[in-house]
This record gives C-alpha cells, structure tokens and sequence, in this order.
C-alpha cells in the first residue's frame, strides 16, 4: 500500500491545507447566512466552467505566477520577499513611462520593451532591500513591506498630476497608452493575451535559472546555508542582492502585464495600490508556497488560485459574500501550509518506510 | 511656511503626535515581549487590523467604546492563542506564517466591513480625559501633557509596567531565559512552549489593543487596511529600541510626532496635491532609514525564529 502512496507523498499536505482552508470557508459562508454549496458552486463554475471562464482565470494567473516565480527565487536563496507589491508598482511605472516616451516605436519591439521595462523598475526596487540586506544587514521583510508602502505613494504621487489623464474629472489614471505597447490577444475568441506566454516564458526561464545554471547552484546554496557558502568562496553578499533584485523582476513584469493586458490600457491609481496590484504581491507567496518553491509547479498553483480570485467575482454574485473572502482564505492556506511542513516531513518520511505511523499515534 | 512655527500649533502638533504615538508603541511594547521569548510575530499588523474591526463594530453596534475596547483586546488574545499554537506547536516558520497572519487580517476584516456595515460610519470615540481638570490652568504644557484621552495614559504607564514585567519578575526572568537559551531553560524545568505562548498571547492582545485604540482615539472610523503599515513599522520599532521599552517608546514618539507633523502640514495647505504622497511617504522611508542605522546592532535574543525542539 505504502509505495502506491510515496508519489503523493508530497502533495497529501498541501492539499489538506486548501481543503482546511475551503472548511474554514464554509464555516464563514455559513455564518454570513450564505449557502456554503451554492457559494463554491459559484466560484468553481466562475472559475473553469468554460472557455471564458478558463481565459479569465488564466488573465488572473498571470500576475501570480510572475510574482510567484520571483518568490521562488528570493526564497530559495533564503530571502523572504514581501516587496512583490511595491515590485509591481515600480515595474508599471517605469514601463508605462517606456510607453509614454516611445509612442511611435513599432508594436514588436514596443511590447518587448515595456516588458523589460516592468523588469528593470521591479528589479531596481528588489535590488535595494537586497542589498541593504546583504551589505548592513536589515531585515528584509520589514524594509520590503517599507518599499512597498513608499512605491503606493510614489504611484499616487505621479498620477496627482504629472501623469493624469487629462480632463475636467480628476480619476488617479494615465491617458490611454499607445496601442503599440498592448499585449496582442491571443487566437481563440477569448480575452486571453499574450501576458500568459511573458509568465510561462519567465517560469521557465526561472526553472533553468534556479536548477540548471551555476547561478542558480550559488543561490540555493547559499539559501540552504550562508556560512558553508561562504567557505567554499562563494560571494554571499551578491547573491542575496542578486536574488532579491531577479525576485524584482518578475513582480516587475507583472507590473507592466498589468498595464498593457488590461481592457483600458492604462495606469490606474484610483482606489489605491491593492486595486491596482489585485494583491498579487502578497499572492504570490502563497501561490509559491503552494508551488512547494519550484517555477514550474508554481505556475499550476498560480492557476488554481487565479481560479479563485476569478471564481470569488461568482461567488460574491451568487451569494453576496463579498470577495475579500478569498484574500482572507488565502492566508489561512499559508497559515496551513507552513504550519504543516512539520507534518510533511513525518507523512514523507512514513512513506520511505522510515517511520511507522502507528508508532507515532 | 512661518504659520507652521506658532507656539499654538507646535503644541498642537506635539500633543496630537503623542496621540498617534499610541497604536506604535503599544504594538510594539507587545512585539518586543514576543520577540524576547524568541517569537517573531509578523503578523501585527492583521492582529491591529482584527482588534481595529472588534472594536469599530462593538462599538457602532453597542454606542459604548468601553465595549468596543474590550472586543478589541479580546480579539488580539485569540488571535495570539491561534499564532502561539502556529509557531509554538505546529513549529511553522515565524515570519512566513505571520504574513499569512496579515493576509488572513486584511481579508477577513474587509469582508465583514463591506457585509455588515457597507459604508463608513463614524462612531463615538472614548472621550474620557482623566487629567482634563488640569490642563485647564495649565497653559500649553497643560494641553502637551493633560489633555489625552485616558487610553494614552494607560499606553504610556504600560511602559514601566512591561519594563518591570519583563525585567524584575520571574515571569520576566523565563521570558528572557527562553528567548537567549531554550534548553538551559528548559533544563532549568521552565516550560518553553508555556512561556512563548504567554509572551505570544500578550504580543497579540496589545497589537489588538493598538488597532482598537486607533479606531476609538484616532480615526473613529473603520475602512479597509486601516492601519496601513502600522503594525509592520511598530516592528521596526521594536529593533530601533533594542528590545528595551524606554527606547521602543521614543521611537514610536518619533514616528507619532512625524506622522501629526505631516497632517498639520496638510491641514495649513503648507503642501497639498501630489507633494501630500511624497510627505505620506516620510513614516516608511523613516522606517527604511531606521532599520540601516540600527542594523549593526547586536543583542537580537538568540533564539528569535528558532523552534524549540528537546532533542536538537
């Protein structure tokens, strides 16, 4: 029995840590009066019950899994990023003032280019917490979670004035980019663009950068451990920076995903920073997490969570709850996640046969 | 530019910097018990956020703020008991666990703000001023001095208290024991796990006490991330004082008095439009600046993020 269990080892607890989220759920729909079943029904046919609504999960994705990928590298490499956020902003940003000063340029070049803009401006504002990290030591989760609050001002700051649409009504939004810069929809009669192939595209590339290059081997090693690394003559200092600023990048293309994938084509500010990011600075992490810190298995994560982000918009139709719902789920999944690795190990361990369970019990 | 430097609003400034030093450092006099018992609890500024909704609710639904207080303290409690069985039992890893914490706050508090109360409705603060009968003759040092509400009090007379806690009783004592040297402690028959969670559960119950104060004392209002970094800065604030809470209090005074300064800023029209963001920005970039400056600082409790294991 126990070999027919050992592939699933692995997956057992991740998995009762969504059920134990979606119970978590149930209880709050049913104090909220709401019909747990009518409510998740809602939210899994919101979310896959057909093709616009698979493009539509897949839209919402895009950004989780770009952050995600990003998180896997900074956590691997032993540094938490909770910057994504801030990333994100800082990579719109800069790739709409791309946008913005190169109007004519043709749309080939002009998409690729915002895109590495996105990576450049998230890159810049990883690459400070990184080195402030690795050179004097501060601790990054506080000075990421600083960065992002200072990127939500900066953003607001722009779109005060310098760059406000202009008109007689004061909306915290840029004029409508140049349609050089959109990100072409994909065949197929969905709203789907091109934003999924950037993230799968950045998720690969951030598989081979992680398991298949000498950077790579650096960063991991110095995530398992700083002191053995820097006995073997590795330069710690940069990697940390390195992983922080690559964590950058990827939010920072979501950033510039987010500008020119969405239906008005513009910078929003209005309704502030989490309106603008849908959270997904801080999703990401848990869609990383859930992904079991690989690229790959975390953009299938990030799919599954886009179908709640999308599902939640059902949901809240349906049942009246509103959608902030998901976000609060989410950080109970996180909660479970790193609650249960204790227990991961134990369920990993009795499947090669090293542990009885029952001697435990 | 000149109006800003009248004694009357100097005064005015500092006595509301005082005010919104009270979130900061009772947040932070919490998170600095915690993390002496070797707890990093990242998850404040959820915990500020559910004591911040406890009490706006209690209180828009009872008319009292004494009840709204009591739910955001009790609200924090459980909060703390849920984190302490997180790290102390499951071992989950402190700082990840706490963004979960965060999440979980800022989600779950917007949703029953948007269910059960839909559009911001202010409420009655706790207007009690104990001291008021002597800022009146007073001049200004009177109104610097006397003319809080009674929560600052209580928030500035917690600093001796948790100084003595933490340094002159038994309590204390394990406290410290267990966040520097689990298994002497543990040796020694100190319960590790039972110190933590106590330490986590008091962490908790006053970053829950910190939201409810902002919402009763400050804003009076609820809407959704409410504390908007609040509760990470008073973690900042908790390495700018060391640990120690006399120097945790003249951190969160510090950030108290920029933060009122910015508002009076706004409120003269000394700045207004797109420089308002540039000046909202002070409190972080300070944190940012803080953070470099006491980074080199050593004495963090040796056991800060590590779970306790007998057989390590």
């Amino acid at each position: 029995m126990r070999w027919l269990l050992r592939p699933f080892a692995g997956l057992a607890v991740p998995a009762a840590a969504v059920i134990a989220a979606l119970l978590v759920g149930v209880v709050l729909l049913g104090v909220f009066g709401a019909n747990p079943i009518t409510g998740y029904r809602a939210l899994f046919t919101g979310a896959f019950g057909g093709p616009d609504e698979l493009a539509a999960t897949a839209l919402k994705s895009i950004p989780l899994m770009l952050v995600g990928v990003g998180i896997c590298i900074a956590f691997r490499t032993g540094v938490i990023n909770i910057g994504g956020e801030g990333q994100i902003i800082m990579g719109a940003i800069l790739a709409t003032l791309v946008a913005i000063a190169l109007p004519d340029v043709p749309r080939p070049i002009l998409v690729p280019l915002v895109m590495i803009a996105g990576g450049i401006g998230g890159g810049i504002w990883g690459a400070i917490p990184g080195a402030l990290k690795a050179y004097s030591g501060v601790n990054e989760i506080l000075s990421t979670i600083m960065m992002n609050i200072i990127a939500g001002f900066f953003m607001s700051f722009l779109l005060e004035d310098w760059l406000i649409a202009p008109g007689a009504i004061k909306i915290q939004q840029t004029k409508r980019l140049t349609p050089n810069a959109d990100l072409p929809i994909l065949p197929g009669g969905t709203r789907l663009h091109l934003g999924i192939v950037v993230a799968l595209i950045v998720a690969i590339l951030g598989y081979l950068l992680l398991f298949r290059s000498g950077l790579g081997l650096r960063l991991r090693a110095v995530g398992h451990n700083q002191h053995a690394s820097r006995a073997a003559g590795m330069k710690v200092e940069l990697s940390i920076t390195q992983a922080l600023a690559l964590s950058g990048a990827c939010a920072g293309i979501a950033g510039a995903v987010l500008v020119f994938g969405s239906e008005s084509h513009r910078l929003i500010g209005e309704g502030g920073p989490l309106a603008f990011t849908q959270s997904a600075g801080f999703n990401g992490i848990v869609t990383a997490l859930f992904g079991g810190l690989h690229p790959l298995f975390t953009v299938l994560s990030s799919y599954l969570f886009g179908g709640m982000l999308s599902g939640g918009i059902s949901l809240q139709r349906a049942v009246q709850v509103p959608q902030a719902l998901v976000i609060a789920l989410n950080g109970v999944v996180v909660v479970f996640v790193v609650s249960s690795l204790l227990l991961q190990n134990r369920v990993r361990r009795w499947a090669e046969g090293e542990v009885q369970m029952e001697d435990r019990a | 530019m000149s109006e800003f430097f009248t004694v009357a609003i100097l005064t005015a400034t500092l006595t509301s910097g005082i005010r919104q030093a009270v979130p900061y450092l009772l947040a932070a006099l919490g998170e600095a018990v915690s993390q002496r018992a070797g707890v990093l609890n990242l998850g404040v500024e959820g915990v500020m956020l559910i004591g911040a909704f406890s009490a706006y609710y209690a209180t828009l639904e009872t008319k009292s703020a004494a009840i709204g207080l009591l739910m955001g303290l009790l609200a924090g409690m459980f909060m703390g008991l849920i984190y302490a069985f997180i790290t102390v039992v499951m071992h989950a890893e402190q700082g990840i666990s706490g963004i979960g914490i965060y999440l979980f706050g800022l989600g779950f508090t917007d949703l029953l703000f948007q269910k059960q109360v839909g559009t911001p409705r202010p409420i009655q603060g706790l207007k009690t001023k104990p001291m008021n009968w002597l800022a009146e003759d007073t001049g200004r040092v009177g109104e610097l001095l006397f003319s809080h509400t009674i929560l600052t009090y209580v928030a500035f007379l917690l600093v001796p208290a948790v100084y003595w806690l933490v340094t002159r009783t038994t309590f204390g004592l394990n406290v410290r024991a267990v966040g520097e040297n689990p298994h002497a402690a543990d040796t020694l028959g100190v319960s590790v796990n039972g110190v933590r969670a106590a330490a986590i559960v008091f962490g908790n119950t006053m970053a829950g006490l910190a939201g409810a104060v902002l919402v009763l004392d400050i804003v009076q209002n609820f809407q959704q991330n409410l504390t908007a970094g609040r509760g990470f800065i008073a973690i900042a604030l908790v390495y700018f004082g060391a640990w120690r809470p006399l120097r945790v209090m003249a951190g969160a005074l510090l950030f108290g008095i920029v933060s009122s300064t910015v508002l009076t800023l706004q409120a003269l029209d000394v700045i207004s439009g797109s420089v308002t963001s540039i000046a909202n920005m002070a409190p972080a970039v300070l944190t940012v600046i803080v953070l470099v400056v006491v980074s080199r600082r050593i004495g963090q409790p040796a056991a800060l993020t590590k779970p306790f294991t007998r057989d390590a």
